[in-house]
């Protein structure tokens, strides 16, 4: 089957049929690829929930070329050939999506210096990049107890936003669904249903893929920040999963591991629970190096360069006492 | 090549008149200048009797507020230890537990908070960043020391007391 040719942001690219607006943007580059806080490449049936990847489809097929009438989410949308895609070109799109992040944070708390989240929280980003300073919402935010996903991941159901990722990924990996979302609309919550535990191997998999702070891991609750924290690349023989990983180092200590996560915020592979809360010995781990970061990520705040380009050669001191 | 000021003064080595050799005037005039000071307002004033004005928001020490309820403001956020050019802020955060509500504002605080007024520069970054008015610098001057480790400030120096009277007003800096 021939390529179709897709143009985003006045940038062509060709892509396979079926294809996504989203995935052929992100095959662009950064520049043009749209926010996305559902969406995740790894999870089936994933994306179309938030709301942040609309874009404005001003020509729609080289048969058709009309426009689409409205703002489409452009991961559930495939391209077409010769379609025309306006992303941050259009001021529709970014007003929509200012839009959009203004709903997200109706109900969300502004606790980010409490929640273990902020640093690497992509609805942080998100308002950041999109969002008003003051919200016009005159009512109360919605609030919850926090509860207890088994004994290492805890749910503040206050944060979350409903990308239903975390819901995949306990469908996609667990053989029985022990967890799901109940209730509808501003009242729905992810919920074990009557708490009962998700205790699959690679559930703490969920915490990786929340794009906010309401899943987090128990064993690094309020333990550090994420930008006092130093990222290294390691790895270990796991039977369960591939045992690549990213440590969080404080020092020497290790105090929690993630996985690897790409440019877009998406694990390269999932990880399993051993691995993730088990093994915070050193000595458990082969060290790879430091992990890349951009350099305008708070992460990498204070991290100067690993190399010393100059050590000095010891000095022997006079036999003089100092002291 | 153009003077930068008129104040410059071209150099010579010519010889010395009689008068100048002498020194005298040159020496008259000197004693001249320091006798008119004897007359002249101090630049200086008797530091512990007498002390300067500062200004309203003058940087000096850090203090730690606490809320209305007496409750400490900071939850070790962080953000005054990452905005801190001198990196003289460290901290080890806590979880709140039942029953010290009265302590702790928020649900983590800082069991330790600790700076190292060596390495503080004074810049009020660190209030800058804080998103709970926890921190603020205040007009007092942190003192000389002896050792090393007592220019570390840890809680015990830094947070202001409960009751009214030990209350540091900071209104002023919260007004700029």
């Amino acid at each position: 089957m021939s390529l179709l040719k897709v143009t985003i942001d006045n940038k062509t690219i060709e892509v396979e049929p079926g294809t996504t607006i989203l995935q052929a943007a992100r095959m662009i580059g950064p520049d043009v690829a749209p926010p996305a806080m559902c969406y995740y490449t790894k999870l089936k049936t994933s994306g179309g929930y938030c709301r942040t990847c609309l874009v404005k489809v001003s020509k729609g097929s080289e048969k058709d070329p009309r426009p689409m009438p409205k703002l489409v989410a452009s991961c559930r949308t495939t391209v077409m050939d010769g379609m025309e895609v306006e992303n941050f070109t259009s001021p529709e799109v970014v007003d929509a999506r200012n839009g959009v992040v203004e709903f997200l944070l109706l109900n969300h708390p502004l606790d980010c210096p409490i929640c273990d989240q902020a640093g690497e929280c992509h609805l942080q980003d998100l308002s950041y990049e999109n969002g008003k300073s003051k919200t016009r919402n005159e009512f109360e935010r919605r609030t919850f107890e926090k509860i207890d996903i088994g004994d290492k991941i805890q749910l503040h159901m206050t944060r979350c936003i409903l990308c239903y990722r975390c819901v995949k990924v306990a469908d996609q990996f667990t053989p029985e669904r022990v967890h799901g979302v109940i209730n509808r609309g501003e009242v729905s919550e992810i919920s074990t249903y009557i708490q009962h535990a998700v205790d699959n191997d690679f559930s703490g998999n969920m915490i990786d893929v929340c794009p906010v702070g309401a899943l987090t891991d128990k064993t690094f609750r309020f333990k550090s920040r994420v930008w006092f924290l130093k990222p290294v690349d390691a790895h270990r023989n796991c039977d369960k999963c591939s045992g690549k990983t990213v440590l969080w180092k404080y020092g020497q200590e290790i105090y929690r591991i993630t996985g690897r996560k790409d440019q877009w915020g998406e694990v390269e592979e999932f990880i399993c629970n051993t691995c993730r809360f088990d093994k915070k010995a050193p000595s458990d781990w082969t060290e790879e190096g430091p992990r890349k970061l951009s350099r305008h990520s708070v992460i990498s705040q204070g991290h100067y360069g690993t190399k010393t380009k100059f050590v000095a050669s010891p000095v022997t001191l006079p036999n003089k006492q100092l002291s | 090549m153009k003077p930068l000021s008129n104040r410059s003064v071209v150099v010579s080595d010519k010889k010395f008149t009689l008068a100048e050799g002498s020194y005298l005037p040159a020496v008259i005039k000197g004693l001249g200048i320091t006798m008119s000071h004897f007359f002249k307002r101090p630049a200086t004033v008797k530091y512990p009797e007498q002390q300067r004005e500062f200004s309203e928001v003058y940087r000096g020490k850090h203090v730690l507020k606490r809320d209305e309820n007496g409750a400490e403001r900071c939850t070790a956020c962080g953000l005054c230890a990452v905005s801190c050019p001198a990196e003289a802020i460290t901290m080890v955060s806590d979880e709140r537990k039942k029953g010290e509500e009265h302590l702790y504002r928020e649900e983590k605080y800082a069991a330790i908070y600790e700076i190292n007024m060596l390495r503080c520069i004074f810049c009020g970054l660190c209030e800058e960043a804080c998103p709970k008015q926890a921190i603020f610098l205040t007009k007092e001057i942190a003192p000389a020391n002896y050792e090393r480790e007592d220019f570390i400030y840890g809680k015990d120096k830094l947070v202001e007391g409960v009751e009214p009277m030990k209350r540091i007003d900071i209104s002023k800096r919260q007004d700029r």
